[in-house]
């Protein structure tokens, strides 16, 4: 399983002739109960793979959506450890939908990498994405993740130039994450037009499909994204959705899982032209 | 315990990845990899190049105003009836603190880097003051993050700031303190890679900030090696500095790491005491970790999670500290103690009192553990202190904690 379930799943979708649709949740917001549940109902709404964030206090390359999801998971008490339960949870009804775990590296120290790796594997999860953890720090927790049979999964940037795209790429499997923009999570908006010639300049480089993030927000961009692109990443508009329906007292899970369905559904016919939105 | 193999050479680090042994490194986004390459190699080459030093110590001299003086605090010696204590004079320096010696070096790399807008990150504000100050000096535009807390308690200093023409940006993410204020500029550098520059006020985050500040900041040491051998014709037998990131401590520790007659004591802010988990001491009172951008002492829970820090002191209130400190603490080269609010508090007043100097609250951690290093070295002996910045900023606080009205 694990890396085999990323490939799988791409593999699959490349058959379809379509982009993936990749939805973000965080772990534990707004409480672990109505997490596992939009976890639950990701697969049906139409997300093809799941990010699922694991909170930490101090989240650098976050813009305040997340911030705020990963203090509301927080504040009810989410761990890494519930993460991994949660992941477990939803393993036992889902064999094949990838969970990508994104974080930081600390929770991650503070376990150790090794015990981790092989916890991390056991639950179910098929890759990590360690957003402060560039290729100058992360072969120990790539040795530990290889072990595991566990994909790392490296942030390409706006800042990457050719000369270095290859550290980057160095130990990715899986797939390369895209970050579209020079920024924060969930405040500058993607262009399609901009980030084409970099999803073929990783492409190139890697031979391995590349998810484009950060940015991206509405079904319009996220067919827009899915034309140039093998995986679209929604994250801080679905935390938004969180946020909003606690605000006013709505089923969260309903309003989460709607937003889902709209973005999926886009991704899912932007290449037919056939994107009703 | 496995201890580390001690080095031969305490001064050659860190090592061509940026670490002091486990410690340091660039744990830092992607986006800003790219960057933090380019400082390293820019800082590299300026510290190479007499021109720049030559441009650098000419600020310092005439407008930093340094050398700062060595002062024999003959009062305290006789308070205190052991080694002979000498202050480092930094509360004398332009801004009144260390501050202004690091963001004058970095401000003249940023111009040699070509980099035309520049922020930073405040705790107390005398990091902010002093780099508001240097870009208005260098008619470069600033903006200055500020925990929200910080900006209510401190607010002499953000006015300072302002009429130096920068921009304070209230911070509420987080614990709205130093460490958020910390996640913002960096949010702030990764989204204005282009032009900007992150003047980072303590010898902390992400190689190669630990060494550059350290190396700007060295300039106190080697003067205080100066003065006291001119002085007393000897090395100090200790030599005490306040710890918050680390800057002031590291500064006149590092010229004398491979002196090993001289002891290197830091103290860090106890807060409300260490057995009530309100403090802010990282080593004393945490754990390895890695935040902003590098491995080090942290304050956080089981889980990983940073926790926040306390101090009476709004420049010592860091969950962390810089990582030549997490190092040399476990070679055993320097020690940490720590000193409360109020004992910090009382040596502000005995400080004032007995020598006519309103220390920096920060500072006043040092002194609290002033009177038992000079017993400890004794009668004979010679203890220097690095007197890191002065006290008006915090006459607020003291009234306070005296239940007087200013
Ligand atoms: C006067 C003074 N001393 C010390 C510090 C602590 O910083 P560092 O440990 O980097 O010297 C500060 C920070 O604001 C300060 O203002």
């Amino acid at each position: 399983m694990t890396k085999a379930r990323i490939d799988a799943r791409f593999a699959a979708l490349r058959a379809e002739g379509r982009a993936a649709f990749v939805a973000y949740v965080m772990a534990g917001d707004p409480d672990a109960d109505t997490a596992l549940q939009i976890l639950k109902g990701l697969p049906a709404a139409g997300a093809d793979i799941i990010e699922l964030g694991f909170p930490f206090s101090d989240p650098m390359a976050e813009g305040p959506p997340i911030q705020r999801a990963a203090q509301r998971a927080l504040a009810r008490g989410m761990t890494l450890k519930g993460t991994l339960d949660l992941a477990r949870a939803f393993r036992d009804g889902d064999q094949d939908t990838p969970i990508i775990l994104m974080g930081y590296t600390n929770p991650l120290v503070t376990w150790g990498y090794d015990a981790f790796a092989r916890d991390a594997a056991a639950a179910g999860i098929d890759g990590m994405i360690v957003v402060d953890l560039p290729p100058e720090e992360s072969d120990p927790l790539a040795d530990a993740l290889d072990a595991a049979h566990l994909s790392l999964i490296r942030l390409a940037t706006p800042t990457t130039d050719d000369r270095r795209l290859p550290v980057v790429l160095r130990r990715t499997s899986g797939f390369v994450y895209y970050v579209s923009v020079a920024g924060v999570t969930g405040v500058k908006e993607a262009d399609a037009r901009t980030v084409a010639p970099h999803v073929e300049r990783v492409r190139a480089a890697s031979q391995l499909p590349v998810a484009v993030g950060f940015g991206i927000r509405t079904p319009e961009r996220a067919a827009a994204i899915a034309r140039v692109a093998d995986a679209v990443v929604v994250g801080s508009a679905l935390v938004d959705e969180v946020a909003g329906a606690v605000d006013m007292n709505e089923d969260v899970t309903a309003r989460v899982l709607r937003k889902v369905a709209s973005l999926a559904k886009a991704v899912r016919f932007a290449r037919q032209g056939l994107a009703a939105v | 315990m496995n201890l580390p193999a001690k080095p031969n050479d305490y001064s050659a680090y860190p090592d061509a990845h940026g670490r002091f042994g486990d410690y340091g490194g660039q744990y830092v986004p992607e986006t800003l990899m790219p960057l933090v390459h380019d400082l390293d190699a820019a800082y590299l080459a300026a510290k190479a190049d007499p021109a720049f030093q030559a441009e650098l110590d000419g600020f310092l001299t005439h407008y930093v105003g340094r050398p700062s003086p060595l002062y024999f605090a003959e009062r305290l010696t006789r308070h205190f009836g052991g080694a002979k204590i000498y202050f480092k004079r930094e509360e004398l320096n332009h801004t009144g603190s260390h501050k202004i010696n690091n963001c004058m070096g970095q401000i003249l790399l940023a111009m040699r880097m070509g980099k035309t807008r520049i922020i930073a990150e405040t705790g107390a504000g005398q990091h902010g003051v002093a780099t508001a100050t240097v870009c208005a000096r260098f008619g470069l535009p600033c903006v200055v993050y500020m925990g929200a807390v910080d900006v209510e308690r401190q607010k002499p200093n953000v006015f300072r700031m302002n009429l130096l023409g920068a921009e304070v940006r209230p911070v509420t993410s987080g614990s709205a303190t130093l460490k958020d204020a910390m996640n913002e500029a960096l949010r702030d550098w990764v989204t204005n890679v282009h032009d900007t520059y992150y003047l980072i006020g303590t010898a902390a985050g992400m190689h190669p900030y630990p060494e550059m500040v350290r190396d700007f900041q060295s300039v106190i040491g080697r003067e205080t090696r100066d003065q006291i051998l001119a002085a007393e014709g000897r090395l100090p037998d200790a030599v005490v500095a306040c710890v918050g990131g680390g800057s002031n401590a590291i500064g006149i520790f590092h010229p004398f790491l491979n002196d090993a007659g001289v002891k290197l004591i830091g103290v860090e802010a106890a807060g409300e005491g260490m057995d009530t988990g309100r403090h802010a001491a990282a080593i004393n009172g945490g754990r390895p970790g890695v935040l902003h951008g590098n491995m080090t002492y942290l304050l956080q829970d089981a889980a990983g999670q940073i926790t926040e820090a306390h101090s009476i002191s709004a420049g010592l209130d860091y969950p962390g500290i810089g990582p030549e400190h997490s190092w040399l603490h476990d070679v055993g080269r320097a020690s940490y103690l720590t000193a409360t609010d109020t004992e910090s508090l009382e040596a502000f007043k005995l400080c004032a009192e007995l020598e006519g100097i309103l220390p920096a609250i920060e500072s006043a951690h040092a002194l609290a553990r002033l009177g038992d290093v000079a017993r400890d070295v004794g009668q004979d002996g010679i203890v220097v202190l690095n007197l890191s910045g002065r006290g008006d900023k915090d006459v607020a606080t003291v009234a306070a904690y005296l239940g007087r009205e200013v």
